[in-house]
């Protein structure tokens, strides 16, 4: 069992780095296996090819922008959604992921499930601090990635305050 | 008739990049390079403690990360003059060399080879004969027949699930595809085998710099892993034994492979040398310093102008004066406005964003139009290969010859470097310093266990800021050349910081004197067989490294989009 927690984002740009504080606090709240491998992947995406490659679960944190939606509501898609979703060309991470992930189907070594928990923005100005509206949801983002996990049968501890 | 044809971006990314050609009687006559992001990294820097800018100037950019950190932290040691322990020296060294060896090789199989290679065409290949061209090229152990026949029978199976994603609007079957189908096997293997060395490149980073793809391992005044040969916790002697093992493995595969894949189908497309040539005023860093002070250097820089060698002026330490006088920055095309008027030198630079719509003849860029004493210049591994070249510099020579030997042989006639001035030139000068790096790599390992073995487990040099202000700037030689940051310091806090990137150079808008910039004069006259799908615009562009995919949208003359073609 191999878990990828990766989020994207670029923190220089406000709401844009809201996949990066996901996992950052993911990873500064709980203890997990090994199995598990949680990636701050910023906005590079073939770096972390051979990571990805393989997993059971690749657990994208990321941005993304939908009609109707409004600041900080959340969305979860996966798997054919997310290839439909990458054709959309919303998310700004689509060419740097959907790259790896086409490169990792040509290698025979596609991530068994892909799933991505996505947050609407309200904002990409030039900042290194999220909107109000997407921080207040942030605890939310980290218990959606946490409950992610747990249906592959994988425990996160908490830590100790 | 001329027709306009623009090239847009589909991503948010650093390095997002417009261009937009006219072509008149089948080639390009005239050429804008746009880039199309607000970077405003320099204001979020203002006010804040320099020890911290190389944290965050290394989210500038997904792909550049590792080199915006390093070259931050060398203008703030430069504004400090403060020397570097060569522990810290050779650790950086070995993280900017796998770095580098990393980027060229995606680059090159990932990014740009699809430019050249028919991927379709390869399902026609007969696999024994791949094999035995393979063979004829390198001594690689994953050439044979049967490895060939297990990526066709692989390739039938990914295009047979007709889901290629980005793949599938590679330009399979455009006029300007040369290869033959065991050409293309060949390159689909290596391709396939490319991600294996990729993951040998970033171990390296990720065991020296603690995390990839953002390192934490830096600090103003050297690098915060601790050396000791008997912890757990920090650089051990396992440690960086593992780190050989890596580096020996991608060293291989840039010799066996890269190299003469670059030369075999470089020599197929010989035509390309003849295009893309563009600015031939070169520059330069010096890198890889293997002294405290940055005054010794392992690869070396300068300037060139003219594209003749003859005239190479080195650039000779960390702080040269020779490259701190000559840069200066216009924003007469740009989307920025300056307080004055003329171009500003990057100490002096501001930040003020003023958009207007795209104007052909006014501002369309949000990159500013660098250039060296009044001229623009070219940046990237041409660059730095040439200066090898002029400066005699060995490693540069050996495998400059190499390249240049397969060439004329699969030619049957002589080539010599002025075909590096070219599209084509470009992806070989590319692997020609990546050749050089896998050297610099092992060096810089050998350097670092001598001098522990020596007893010097040093790696910092505590950083102490004066009342008052200094300032500094850093060089690096980037994957995509010269890289440098401009930082001014006023009581311990950064006052001013400009970031002058490789894509700034070579991708910048025309500049004070209307002259355009190196992309845009290396398109000039490129031919275009098809302006539906100006694969050929990509192939020049794609030499320079920029660092992402683009779409295409071909406008007709009225400006209506009447095609939209995504291209990798």
């Amino acid at each position: 069992m191999r878990v990828v927690v990766l989020g994207v984002g670029n923190i220089l740009m406000s709401d844009e780095g809201v996949g990066v504080h996901a996992v950052t606090a993911l990873a500064d709240r709980y203890d997990f296996p090994e199995c598990v491998e949680i990636i701050d992947g910023g906005t590079s995406g073939m770096d972390c090819l051979d990571r990805i490659a393989d997993a059971d679960l690749l657990l994208i944190a990321d941005c993304m922008r939908k009609a109707g939606k409004a600041p900080g509501d959340i969305t979860r898609i996966a798997d054919d959604e997310i290839n439909a979703w990458f054709k959309t060309k919303i998310s700004p991470h689509q060419v740097g992921l959907s790259d790896v992930l086409a490169a990792c189907c040509f290698h025979g070594m596609s991530p068994k499930k892909v799933v991505l928990v996505g947050v609407q923005p309200a904002s990409f100005e030039t900042s290194m601090e999220l909107t109000p509206a997407v921080a207040a949801v942030l605890d939310q983002v980290v218990a959606r990635l946490v409950a992610e996990i747990a249906e592959m049968g994988v425990q996160a501890l908490p830590k100790a305050a | 008739m001329s027709k306009r044809i623009t090239i847009d971006p589909i991503t948010r990314i650093e390095g997002h990049l417009r261009i937009d050609v006219e072509v008149d009687n089948g080639k390009v006559s005239k050429a804008w390079s746009s880039g199309q992001m607000w970077r405003g990294v320099e204001l979020i820097l203002l006010g804040r403690d320099p020890r911290d800018a190389w944290a965050i100037t290394q989210r500038i950019c997904g792909v550049c990360t590792t080199v915006h950190a390093i070259t931050s932290v060398r203008a703030v040691e430069n504004a400090l003059n403060l020397e570097v322990p060569v522990n810290a020296q050779f650790i950086r060294n070995m993280i900017a060399a796998a770095h580098a060896l990393h980027d060229h090789i995606v680059h090159f199989y990932h990014l740009s080879a699809l430019d050249f290679v028919d991927v379709v065409s390869a399902l026609k290949a007969d696999p024994e004969a791949t094999s035995k061209l393979a063979e004829s090229l390198s001594d690689w152990g994953m050439n044979s027949k049967h490895v060939m026949a297990q990526t066709k029978e692989k390739l039938a199976t990914f295009v047979g699930s007709g889901q290629l994603g980005p793949f599938a609007n590679g330009y399979w079957g455009h006029p300007a595809m040369k290869l033959t189908p065991e050409v293309n096997l060949l390159a689909v293997t290596h391709y396939l085998q490319a991600l294996e060395a990729q993951r040998h490149a970033s171990k390296i980073v990720t065991i020296l710099g603690s995390k990839s793809p953002h390192i934490q391992n830096l600090a103003v005044g050297g690098v915060s892993n601790p050396i000791a040969t008997d912890s757990q916790s920090v650089l051990t002697v396992e440690r960086l034994l593992a780190v050989k093992e890596h580096i020996d493995a991608l060293a291989e595969f840039t010799r066996k492979v890269y190299l003469p894949d670059v030369a075999a189908i470089g020599a197929f497309y010989a035509d390309w040398t003849k295009y893309g040539k563009g600015i031939t005023n070169y520059i330069s860093t010096p890198d890889f310093p293997t002294d405290s002070k940055g005054t010794q250097f392992m690869v070396p820089g300068g300037h060139i102008p003219d594209g003749d060698l003859a005239k190479y002026k080195p650039f000779t330490q960390f702080g040269d004066q020779y490259l701190r006088d000559g840069v200066e920055e216009s924003v007469k095309h740009s989307w920025y406005t300056y307080s004055k008027p003329g171009a500003l030198h990057p100490y002096k630079g501001e930040t003020t964003p003023h958009y207007t719509d795209f104007q052909d003849d006014g501002k369309y860029s949000w990159l500013k139009a660098p250039t060296f004493y009044g001229k623009r210049a070219q940046v990237g591994p041409l660059a730095n290969v040439l200066c090898g070249l002029a400066a005699g510099h060995q490693p540069t020579a050996t495998y400059a010859n190499q390249m240049l030997n397969t060439v004329s042989t699969l030619l049957g006639s002589k080539v010599g470097p002025e075909i590096l001035h070219s599209t084509v030139g470009r992806h070989a000068a590319r692997a020609i310093r990546a050749g050089v790096m896998a050297e610099v790599l092992g060096q810089n390992w050998s350097m670092l266990i001598e001098n522990i073995s020596k007893g010097d487990t040093t790696t910092f040099n505590k950083p102490v800021f004066p009342k008052g202000e200094v300032m500094g700037f850093g060089m690096h030689e980037a994957p995509r050349g010269l890289l440098s940051h401009w930082t001014v310091i006023k009581d311990g806090k950064i006052a001013n910081y400009q970031c002058v990137v490789p894509s700034t150079w070579n991708a910048g808008p025309r500049d004070e004197n209307d002259e355009i910039g190196p992309y845009e004069a290396s398109l000039m006259d490129n031919p275009i067989a098809d302006p539906e799908q100006p694969l050929e615009v990509l192939r020049t562009v794609h030499s320079f490294d920029p660092c992402l995919a683009c779409a295409v949208h071909v406008q007709d003359e009225d400006g209506h989009e009447v095609v939209q073609v995504k291209a990798l």
